[in-house]
């Protein structure tokens, strides 16, 4: 895996930092330190821009200590302080670099400000000061990898905690505006901008201990659960499900317009993983024309309840969504019947262009009297429910929730039946499955019908959420993030699709700066996660069924298999 | 009777003719082999029989049904089941969900019934459940059903392929190199396992072997191939003393390839 350039720089600290310096000082000429020097994190103390490169410093002890194999303690930290050092001459050298040479002619972003902030303030005199700070953050990385697992956990846990409530401080302050417990509990933990430096240490200690507590005795309570039997463990997963049920009713009251409207995003795009994950991650069907039935499910809906020019029927949305969801997995088994032939890399080749088709189809002069071109549909009414209009983003979070709960809840029973058996067989061996006497062509359809079916439901929502639908909206990139969402989730995982979405939909929406880096961010997002974690942030797990409660494993084999075993 | 028949089948690749006008007959409730030195058509035939290459010329006749233009999965529910040579398993799923997947064409639950959970498909799930850990059972893998199958060891690899096969109730099974890679007394087993199949199940069990010692062990009748011409068939003995078969399968005077040692 290592390719032969890592050879001669990684196996030795300074080579190892020397490439995480690289990686910092792309990220400072990109212009990420100082897009993100104003995001505070502890008032103060840290903002998330110029702390950027020392993450890489970080990243490279750590990384460094892992490759010393077997050495001492002391030895271990020695490589970290080496290989933070070298990330920190890197950037040093950098600062040095933007002294003399007119940099900017080349990076736009080489500005005196960035340079100011990558010398911690001093400007080019403190040049020392960024290989100091990278020795030190180098050997703590170094130092994490010496203690154990259960140790480092509650540490990590507990700064993640301090840096995700610092990014969101902004929105956390808003929500906890009113009301004096909240006010009391923002006076504790929140400077005007930022964590205040004694709310980051509680935050830390807090989620560290909440950590801790989980790590020593999750295990055990984990064993107790197991141990219930089974009509009381179905009445506290009915619980469990109705307290996560509550927090989510609750969410948008809580949350207020801005994030709602986040949410519903989240929550279109959790529509559309769901479909393309009973393609992609159950029946292993690559399809990178996904968002075209994300298209047709917003033109159908507003198409029908349209009540402008264009508009054919003028049928409510409750009417619209059943037809656009039949028209949605029409429109996937007419894809599918092209390509039921085609596999692999043809495969994404061929539905790449189905998307592009449809888009091109619904911006075309030709269908402009139905379709109206790039102008689009206009005036499609919210949805309402016995004269209540659903109209801002919190009413339309709740209806996006019941349709990703809804589809969620189908998706699992088909992941769990005949024909979810059926499409992994297809996805690990297509010609084997098909000798286990599955029927290829109906088992395609399906997983291209049903998966667009979902996606149907999404484009729905989209189209009464702007209550106009646009071709430019239906871009191939969104076919692009659906996928990357899934991959980054967990091939084949439900939770995975929320989590994925939360990740690469939700983060983004709500760090503005993110915006211009958003691609960036994904490539190195998806390259890490196919190194480090290829299965995906929240994996599938295999389903165990075979042994009932009572059962033990390797309980007496018996049957045709004479013999007893033996080792070989 | 014959349960399975080839009339001058054929298949080409190219301009190498894989399979040369080919006429076999398995018996009802026989154990049949199949031998021939590497590249004589074993395989190839295998993949005609099951409907995966279309013959060039000739069919192959099931039960008096002609298998030709029939796809795969039409001629396994006809009762026609195979283990391959490298085992293909459905690596990422549990040993219980192979087997699940091999009873696929007998349940006759639908998407729109599991997505409803009626009592129906309830019925047929707990019932094919019941079934795949039967045949677990039956093969010796009691305990195993919820590993990955990637996850077993080689030799319960084996075992769980063949049980997927027969969890479609195959009537004619087609084994290929059922023994490849087993250590003596797991290959004795085996061929304890083949016979009781026939004896018990009334299943014909068609089998490409190299091992000779299990071929002239188990087989009621053999067919030699070489290079995809039919040139001796009949029971181990006759087939062993053909001076033919010796030299062409062979071009030595001994049973054995050198890899199996000395399996005389």
């Amino acid at each position: 895996m290592r390719v032969s350039a890592g050879r001669w720089l990684g196996d030795s600290p300074v080579g190892t930092g020397l490439i995480w310096g690289a990686v910092a000082v792309f990220v400072a000429l990109a212009g990420m330190v100082e897009a993100f020097a104003e995001r505070r994190i502890i008032a103060g103390v840290v903002a998330l821009g110029p702390a950027l490169p020392f993450l890489a410093a970080l990243g490279a002890g750590y990384h460094a200590a892992r490759r010393a194999g077997g050495r001492g303690a002391l030895a271990v930290l020695g490589r970290g302080v080496g290989a933070g050092a070298a990330t920190g001459l890197a950037v040093a050298g950098l600062v040095a670099a933007g002294g003399v040479l007119n940099l900017r002619a080349v990076f736009v972003n080489a500005s005196p400000a960035l340079f100011s902030l990558l010398s911690l303030g001093l400007g080019p005199a403190g040049g020392f000061l960024p290989i100091l700070v990278g020795a030190a953050v180098g050997m703590g990385g170094a130092a994490s990898s010496l203690v154990s697992d259960r140790a480092r956990r509650p540490v990590v846990t507990g700064l993640v905690a301090v840096l995700v409530i610092g990014l969101f401080q902004e929105m956390l302050q808003l929500m906890l505006a009113e009301g004096w417990i909240q006010s009391a509990l923002r006076e504790l933990l929140f400077a005007p901008d930022a964590l205040s430096r004694a709310g980051s240490v509680v935050v830390f200690f807090v989620a560290a201990g909440a950590s801790a507590a989980w790590t020593y005795r999750g295990e055990r309570v984990r064993q107790q659960l197991m141990r219930v039997p089974p009509p009381q463990r179905r009445l506290l997963k009915l619980l469990g499900l109705g307290v996560g049920l509550a927090v989510m009713l609750v969410v948008p009251l809580v949350a207020g317009p801005f994030l709602s409207h986040v949410l519903v995003l989240v929550g279109l795009y959790v529509l559309m993983g769901l479909g393309l994950n009973l393609e992609v991650g159950y029946a292993g069907l690559l399809d990178l024309g996904f968002v075209a039935f994300f298209a047709i499910g917003a033109y159908t809906v507003g198409l029908l309840t349209s009540t402008g020019g264009l508009g054919v029927a003028q049928l409510s949305f409750w009417a619209a969504v059943p037809i656009a969801v039949l028209v949605s997995l029409a429109a996937g088994v007419i894809l599918g019947v092209p390509v039921l032939r085609i596999r692999g890399d043809y495969l994404a080749i061929a539905t790449l262009g189905f998307g592009e088709i449809v888009r091109l189809l619904v911006l075309s002069d030709f269908l402009r009297p139905w379709l109206g071109g790039s102008q689009g549909l206009l005036t499609i009414p919210k949805p309402s429910i016995g004269g209540f209009e659903l109209r801002g983003p919190e009413h339309l979070f709740y209806l996006t929730l019941a349709s990703s709960a809804l589809v969620a809840f189908v998706a699992a029973r088909l992941r769990d039946s005949r024909l979810g058996r059926a499409w992994m067989a297809v996805r690990e061996d297509e010609d084997v499955a098909e000798a286990m006497g599955i029927n290829l062509v109906n088992v395609k359809l399906l997983a291209y019908g049903l998966g667009a079916a979902f996606a149907g439901v999404g484009g729905a929502i989209f189209a009464v959420m702007l209550g106009s639908v646009f071709p430019h909206s239906f871009q191939l990139l969104i076919s692009i993030n659906v996928l990357a969402l899934i991959i980054v989730g967990g091939m084949g995982s439900m939770p995975g699709v929320v989590v994925g979405s939360l990740f690469l939909v939700g983060l983004p929406e709500l760090l503005r700066e993110f915006a211009d880096f958003r691609f960036l961010v994904y490539g190195a997002a998806l390259v890490l996660m196919m190194q480090l974690r290829p299965e995906g942030l929240w994996p599938t797990a295999a389903i165990r069924r075979e042994l009932h409660a009572g059962e033990e494993m390797g309980a007496s084999r018996q049957g045709a298999w004479a013999t007893t075993r033996h080792p070989g | 009777m014959a349960v399975l028949a080839s009339r001058n089948l054929t298949r080409r690749f190219g301009g190498l003719v894989a399979l040369n006008q080919l006429d076999l007959e398995v018996e009802k409730e026989s154990i049949h082999s199949v031998i021939g030195p590497n590249g004589a058509g074993k395989t190839t035939f295998f993949n005609l029989v099951t409907g995966f290459y279309p013959p060039d010329e000739g069919e192959v006749v099931f039960n008096d049904v002609s298998l030709n233009g029939l796809t795969p999965d039409r001629v396994t529910r006809l009762g026609i089941a195979r283990t391959y040579q490298n085992i293909r398993l459905f690596a990422n799923m549990t040993a219980l969900e192979n087997i699940l997947v091999g009873m696929h064409p007998h349940l006759t639950s639908t998407w729109i019934g599991a997505v409803l959970n009626t009592a129906a498909t309830r019925r047929d799930e707990e019932a094919a459940t019941a079934a795949a850990v039967e045949l677990l059972a039956f093969v010796g893998l009691k305990g195993r059903g919820d590993l990955l199958a990637k996850n077993l060891p080689y030799g319960e690899q084996r075992r769980l392929e063949i049980a997927r096969a027969l969890a479609s109730r195959p009537t004619l099974l087609l084994l290929d190199e059922p023994t490849a890679g087993m250590n003596p007394r797991e290959t004795i087993e085996m061929m304890a396992f083949i016979r009781h199949l026939r004896d018990e199940r009334g299943i014909t069990v068609l089998l490409i072997e190299h091992q000779m010692r299990v071929v002239m062990g188990i087989s009621d009748r053999v067919t030699v191939l070489h290079y995809g011409t039919k040139i001796a068939e009949g029971s181990p003995s006759q087939v062993q003393s053909d001076t033919q078969v010796v030299e062409a399968y062979l071009g030595r005077t001994k049973w054995g390839r050198p890899e199996n040692g000395g399996h005389a």
